[in-house]
């Protein structure tokens, strides 16, 4: 089983509509797993029409919380605090829920065992079912923290089922940025598929984006997604990872028909033929070699 | 008035509409030079378009502990009271897992022996400059770091002045609706949220909302970015919700092809910087 998380540094970049395309035309030659490791803005579903079959809490960390019949105002809690989390409102004090990360710092410290650490329930993680294959994928609450931690949840299940369905690949949406659910999306994949647009700011992210995969000896793989929007920009980008001994595996071109298979709830490969389908097409062959 | 610039979906036009309004705003002599930061330091890309010189940058990170062997007992304290697992005492040694510190300092305020100290450990670098009448600050994470959020939290406390008066203040959020971006939209008076009318941006913005609005009670407006494609849902939603839609910038070629390569829309498009100024009035007069 081969695993292969989508990347991209900068958000925006088309992750998802790729791998959507991807997990479309993987399905026709091997089985799949899929898991959606873009956990606060999870969009794989929306084109993959899943039926959830399954409905976890995730509970993640703790909150301080504090019981203003014990508390003596001494504000104690508040020095300790490095994180802006106490409330002084007029020597009544409370804990802001989005702000407090957890140290329980404060709960070791207050003279008057006034403050309690209470569990939270931070997200939901799903298992589905989609005409490619199952999905996993989850629902960060707003706001919260952890994301890190419930891509870790979604792809261990993941992984388990693909490993106990002998599936041929696990492929993995991934999300933007580079940090902790980045370096969780990436952990244990065989290859990174980092999805650039020929911008300024996309040539920029990815080498970031590179630099981060290269440091968790994840090997990458380059898709110029909208390559015809600045062909110089596309050939430097090319040509960069060249340098670096990067395949660029597809080029496709700029279409609104990638929006219009979203609106319609499908992946582009099955919503139409044309330029943009072929060019999927075509990478995903360049993909499979890779993987084979 | 501090505006954070957010969206939820990634590559919306964030950067875009940040830039642009710092731009416009600039220009106009009524209002005082816009501060300008990029809290999206996992991938800062403002500096693409605005090109500042950069005049002052820090070193930032965490304070983690250091642990002196010549105190330590052993006692196994600090493990204890780590709700991280970012020290862990193993026979006559003390593990520190900097990556997964949170700098409360916990450890070293409960350390018996007063054998913990606490050090740097950078994570990334703040730096600030000016271009245009625009006083410019970026945070940078370093590459492999997981945290983003002591980055942003020091990149604010630097720049942003205690007591914001009338002074533009633009911050340019992260995609996604996690910590780093309620940490971007914290202390903000209105959160301005760049869509695309797609289910996609749909999907994301009704996040960034339960976030900016839901969570932290802050007035919101919308951005409608590359309107014409996609369909209606957009719309549906803010009307349905009662939030303002105070922008629309159409679908073009032109402008994709003047970010690709870094040029800021009111350069390739000059009528657009009334349009800037005319959407900061209209948050600054109160829309809720």
């Amino acid at each position: 089983m081969k695993q292969m998380v989508i990347l991209s540094g900068k958000g925006g970049t088309g992750k998802t509509s790729i791998a959507a395309a991807l997990a479309h035309l993987a399905f026709q030659e091997l089985s799949l797993v899929l898991a959606d490791a873009d956990v606060d803005a999870a969009n794989l579903e929306l084109v993959l029409d899943p039926t959830k079959r399954e409905a976890h809490d995730f509970m993640s960390g703790q909150l301080a919380v504090i019981d203003p019949k014990k508390c003596t105002a001494c504000g104690i809690c508040a020095q300790v605090c490095r994180f802006d989390a106490v409330i002084d409102a007029d020597r009544v004090y409370r804990i802001d829920p989005l702000a407090c990360e957890g140290c329980a710092s404060c709960f070791y410290q207050c003279p008057d065992e006034a403050i309690r650490m209470e569990e939270q329930q931070s997200g939901m993680w799903f298992r589905s079912d989609t005409r490619f294959g199952p999905l996993f994928h989850a629902h960060l609450f707003a706001g919260q923290e952890n994301s890190g931690k419930l891509v870790t949840l979604v792809k261990q299940h993941a992984r388990v089922r693909a490993m106990n369905d002998g599936a041929g690949l696990l492929l993995v949406d991934g999300p933007p940025g580079i940090g902790c659910p980045v370096i969780s999306a990436c952990s244990g994949a065989d290859v990174a598929l980092h999805v650039v647009e020929p911008t300024i700011s996309g040539a920029h992210d990815l080498e970031r984006i590179m630099g981060t995969t290269d440091h968790f000896g994840v090997p990458s793989l380059v898709a110029i997604n909208k390559a015809d929007l600045n062909l110089a920009r596309s050939e430097a980008i090319a040509a960069f990872c060249a340098e670096r001994g990067v395949e660029v595996v597809g080029r496709i071109p700029y279409d609104t028909v990638v929006t219009e298979a979203m609106v319609h709830g499908l992946p582009v490969t099955e919503y139409v033929d044309g330029p943009v389908t072929e060019a999927l097409g075509k990478m995903w062959s360049r993909v499979k070699s890779w993987l084979d | 008035m501090i505006v954070t610039i957010a969206s939820g979906k990634g590559g919306t036009g964030k950067t875009t509409v940040a830039v642009n309004l710092g731009l416009s705003l600039a220009a106009e002599s009524k209002f005082t030079n816009p501060l300008f930061l990029d809290c999206d330091v996992e991938e800062p890309n403002a500096a693409l378009f605005l090109h500042p010189t950069i005049h002052e940058r820090r070193e930032v990170g965490l304070m983690v502990p250091k642990v002196d062997a010549a105190k330590c007992t052993y006692c196994g304290r600090c493990a204890e009271v780590c709700q991280y697992h970012a020290i862990a005492v193993v026979g006559e040694g003390v593990l520190v897992f900097p990556e997964l510190c949170h700098g409360c300092g916990s450890c070293s305020i409960n350390c018996p022996t007063g054998a913990i100290d606490e050090v740097l450990h950078v994570m990334g670098s703040i730096e600030r400059g000016q271009v245009n009448g625009i006083e410019f600050a970026q945070g940078t994470m370093n590459v492999g770091e997981p945290m983003a959020i002591p980055i942003i939290r020091q990149l604010k406390r630097w720049v942003i002045p205690p007591a914001p008066d009338d002074r533009p203040i633009i911050l340019d959020a992260p995609p996604g609706t996690a910590c780093p971006v309620v940490e971007s939209m914290r202390g903000a008076d209105f959160v301005l949220m760049v869509t695309e009318p797609t289910p996609f941006g749909l999907h994301d913005l009704r996040m960034a909302v339960d976030v900016a609005r839901g969570e932290l009670g802050l007035p919101v407006g919308v951005v409608v970015n590359r309107d014409g494609v996609g369909d209606k849902g957009v719309d549906e939603y803010c009307a349905a919700e009662d939030i303002p839609i105070l922008m629309r910038i159409p679908l073009d070629r032109r402008i994709a092809e003047a970010y690709s390569d870094g040029t800021p829309l009111v350069e390739v498009l000059p009528e657009y910087g009334k349009r800037f100024v005319e959407l900061w009035q209209r948050m600054a007069g109160g829309y809720r």
